[in-house]
């Protein structure tokens, strides 16, 4: 058994983990419940060597345990299936479940025969017929899962974490999954499961610990918990619930979408878009939920020009028809994007909060071609000022702040362009729940000012709490519009599993 | 976090010093050990010789601050010396026409800048447009603009430019050399654009976060293009003032001038992976390059050693400067 004892973890100052208890059973499925931003992937990553410090202990079959990197949790018995696969695609499925364990005759080359019987044994054993020596990249995203689980039963792994498993594969891939699920607690090995599917829970696991802000809310056997019994714990007290803003401006339609459709680069199925069509109106905060790979994103990216050329439809912003080469167009028709990972696609981190707030206005702060130091400034100060920016001076690198204080100075730095039309991508992913809420009242001001606010999440108690209007998305469909006095998350939750899903049940 | 940070600007400037300083040590130790090195004529004897490192170094720094680099910028050198010589010297025939053209030293100067920027222009083209790795892209002018260096030249040098050509590279002005007011010029602007001016913010921004940079409306393309013709301007210039202080423009200038350049931005302290680093810096990596090379010369360091220790010179800033940022 491995105990992980008040574990705590902070991240620049944000409280990430706060004294988590946790139990994992050999012979057990353990499943790993909480909301986005719980914590549930901070202590996983605690659990398997990724993040070296921390307080608290770790303590597997009566020995305690430290890990500086993620190899000596390895070592240890501790193997974790990331959300994000860590596969090399130029690789074949043997290479990679050998990465740096080859086996090798005496003088060093690579015994390929018995490694390729050896990874044949385990794709074998996990029912995925397939050749070694196929590469990854020709492989769908539930047979790299599989593959990933190969190479954690190679190490002797007594512990397997997935993070999410089945958050990217089909229907029959899940029911594998399952199948290999169970025969890895046959096999007496602890499993650790996250998921949000709820229902896949119920089905999987033995045991469940819930995560909620950081803390360990309850955990137990999974007998005789049901979906609304683990939705009650997750989300608990949580967000301060803000009556939805009257929509004042129904009449006045900002923007309409036409039969917006998209294929991404390679034609994968993820991020695909079919005929889109709604309408945006002044005032409104309309929400738009979907799972992992609805196309979410995809949609809000060619909204803002990203994808040229590959994005067929219409838009149309305050009746003409636009059709945006590049975001710095769409920055001029009035649209503004806060990107879903803002240290990949918001912030500068390595400069510092006046210029990143200033970058998307800088022409307009010039005096004869030079920056005027003195205009940035006082720009600078007033988003500091009315965003509640909290940071030692405009001068600070924008690395050293927390995720809320970050989030703001992305949204400062499209407030100060006057967008019209405020696209939000997963506006409070990572951050506290204090921020969380201060952001909250800000989407809501805003609106009130008379921007049309789209806000895409992934969390159904922030699409519920802000929004007027709820869109819901999966595989790349619009399948619902719900006005917020019916949404709940029954409703939304009903549209936004695939439809080959529901067929099946 | 206020603490955090006033550690962290006393650690810049401690870095900052800290080349500084060891320059200072540089220059003691060989006014210690030689005769001549502390001396007015040798000292802007050395301020001569690096001017044209700096013009160039000032253009690479800017590209490398975009997280790219440019390996191209010594045969864009020799290619525009040879120009604006063969310009100066022969002019422009046009047979089919039967007229021929003449052109005075400032048309020449212009013609030798404006082809440094047109090749420099078809680099960011092939990196922007087509896509290709700024290594392989600017490698792959290397080896172009040499070879158009030669057809020009077909293999021989372009000689006797005149008198007043020559006062490019080596005339002086209120005691200084002409070549060092250009490289204070091109340092100053520099200077100027890299922090008051949005091109020079946008370099920051694209080198720091390109993708960032893109959604907030920057056009990359733009930008990118523009540094790579500023880095082929400056090169053009550096072959200007080559060909004019030896006289003559020599088909195989400028070999290996990318090293160096190379070598002064990244001792002056700019990142690789780019967004971080300053003009000064590059000033400074590029004098440290220039002391050294005239202190092992007047030390009577064989040549050979003299590459070796450069080599572990730059080895060592990039480690110093690597412990320094680590947290």
């Amino acid at each position: 058994m491995l105990i992980a004892k008040d574990i705590s973890k902070n991240f620049s100052g944000v409280r990430a983990l706060e004294s988590v208890n946790m139990e994992i059973h050999l012979g057990q499925v353990t499943a790993l419940i909480g909301e986005n931003g719980a914590g549930k992937s901070t202590l996983m990553k605690i659990l398997s060597g990724v993040y070296p410090d921390y307080d608290g202990e770790i303590i597997f079959n009566g020995k305690r345990l430290g890990f500086s990197n993620p190899s000596e949790a390895q070592h240890e018995g501790i193997a974790i299936i990331h959300q994000e696969l860590s596969l090399i695609p130029q690789l074949s499925i043997a290479e990679n479940i050998f990465l740096g364990r080859e086996i090798t005759y005496r003088f060093g080359t690579l015994n390929k025969k018995l490694m390729w019987r050896r990874a044949k044994e385990l794709l074998d054993r996990l029912k995925l017929d397939l050749d070694p020596n196929t590469p990854v990249y020709t492989l769908k995203v539930g047979q790299q899962q599989i593959v990933e689980i190969a190479k954690a039963l190679l190490t002797d792994a007594e512990i397997i974490i997935m993070d999410e498993p089945t958050s990217a594969i089909s229907d029959q891939e899940v029911d594998i999954l399952f199948e290999i699920v169970k025969n890895l607690r046959n096999q007496n090995k602890g499993v650790v499961y996250i998921s949000h599917k709820l229902d896949e829970l119920i089905r999987i696991a033995d045991r469940f610990v819930v995560l909620r802000d950081g803390k360990t809310i309850e955990s137990g056997l999974i007998k005789g918990m049901n979906k609304d019994n683990i939705i009650q714990k997750m989300v608990g007290r949580n967000i301060q619930l803000l009556t939805p803003p009257e929509v004042s401006g129904q009449e006045e339609k900002i923007l309409e979408v036409k039969n917006l459709s998209y294929t991404p680069k390679g034609g994968t199925k993820s991020g695909m878009l079919k005929h889109i069509s709604f309408n945006l109106y002044k005032g409104e905060i309309l929400g738009i939920f979907g799972l992992m790979g609805t196309g979410r994103t995809e949609l809000l990216e060619s909204l803002f020009g990203l994808h040229p050329g590959t994005s067929e439809g219409e838009i149309h912003i305050n009746g003409t028809a636009a059709a945006f080469q590049h975001p710095s167009d769409a920055i001029q028709a009035g649209l503004a994007l806060v990107p879903e990972d803002r240290k990949k696609d918001g912030l500068v981190l390595g400069l510092d909060v006046r210029t990143n707030i200033s970058l998307t206005v800088l022409d307009k702060l010039e005096n004869f071609g030079t920056i005027n130091h003195k205009k940035e400034t006082r720009l600078a100060g007033k988003y500091i000022g009315e965003l509640g920016i909290k940071t030692s001076s405009q001068k600070q690198l924008v690395m050293n702040l927390s995720g809320g204080n970050q989030q703001k100075i992305v949204i400062s730095k499209w407030l100060a362009t006057h967008p019209k039309i405020l696209l939000l991508d997963e506006p409070t992913r990572g951050i506290d729940v204090n921020a969380k809420n201060e952001i909250y009242k800000l989407i809501t001001q805003l609106a009130k000012e008379g921007l049309g606010i789209i806000m895409v999440s992934s969390e159904l108690p922030e699409i519920l709490a802000v929004s007027n209007r709820v869109l819901v998305m999966a595989e790349g469909e619009l399948t619902a519009e719900i006005p917020i006095s019916e949404a709940n998350e029954e409703v939304i939750m009903q549209a936004a599993i695939p439809k080959s899903k529901q067929a099946s049940n | 976090m206020e603490k955090s940070t006033s550690i962290r600007n006393y650690r810049d400037i401690l870095i900052k010093f800290q080349s500084l300083l060891a320059l200072v040590i540089l220059c003691f130790v060989l006014a210690m050990m030689t005769d001549i090195f502390f001396t007015s004529s040798n000292m802007l004897n050395v301020m001569r010789q690096i001017s044209v490192n700096i013009c160039i170094s000032v253009g690479m720094t800017l590209v490398i601050l975009t997280g790219g680099i440019d390996l191209s910028v010594g045969s864009i050198l020799a290619l525009s010396g040879a120009l604006t010589a063969g310009f100066l010297k022969f002019g422009l025939e046009l047979p089919f026409f039967d007229t021929f053209i003449g052109f005075t030293i400032f048309g020449a100067v212009l013609i030798g800048i404006l082809s440094g920027t047109a090749l420099g222009t078809f680099n960011g083209l092939a990196i922007t447009v087509f896509r290709v790795p700024p290594f392989v892209a600017t490698l792959a002018m290397l080896t172009i603009a040499r070879g158009f260096t030669m057809l020009y030249t077909k293999g021989f040098p372009i000689s006797g430019l005149g008198q007043n050509y020559a006062f490019i590279g080596t005339g002086w002005l209120l005691g200084i050399p002409v070549p060092v007011w250009i490289a204070l010029t091109v340092v100053a602007i520099a200077f100027f654009v890299t922090n008051k001016t949005r091109l020079g913010r946008y370099i920051y921004a694209i080198g720091g976060n390109e993708s960032a940079a893109q959604l907030s409306g920057i056009n990359i393309r733009k930008i990118k293009t523009i540094v790579y013709a500023i880095a082929g301007g400056l090169a053009a210039l550096g072959g200007i003032i080559v060909t004019s202080r030896l006289d003559s423009a020599q088909p195989n200038a400028g070999a290996s001038y990318e090293l160096d350049a190379i070598a002064a931005v990244v001792i002056g302290g700019t990142s690789l992976s780019g967004g971080k680093g300053t003009i000064g810096g590059t000033v400074l990596g590029a004098i440290i390059i220039g002391v050294l090379n005239n202190g092992l010369v007047l030390l009577n360091v064989s040549p050979f050693w003299q590459q070796v220790i450069k080599g572990f010179v730059i080895l060592l800033a990039i480690i110093i400067d690597k412990s320094n940022t680590r947290k």
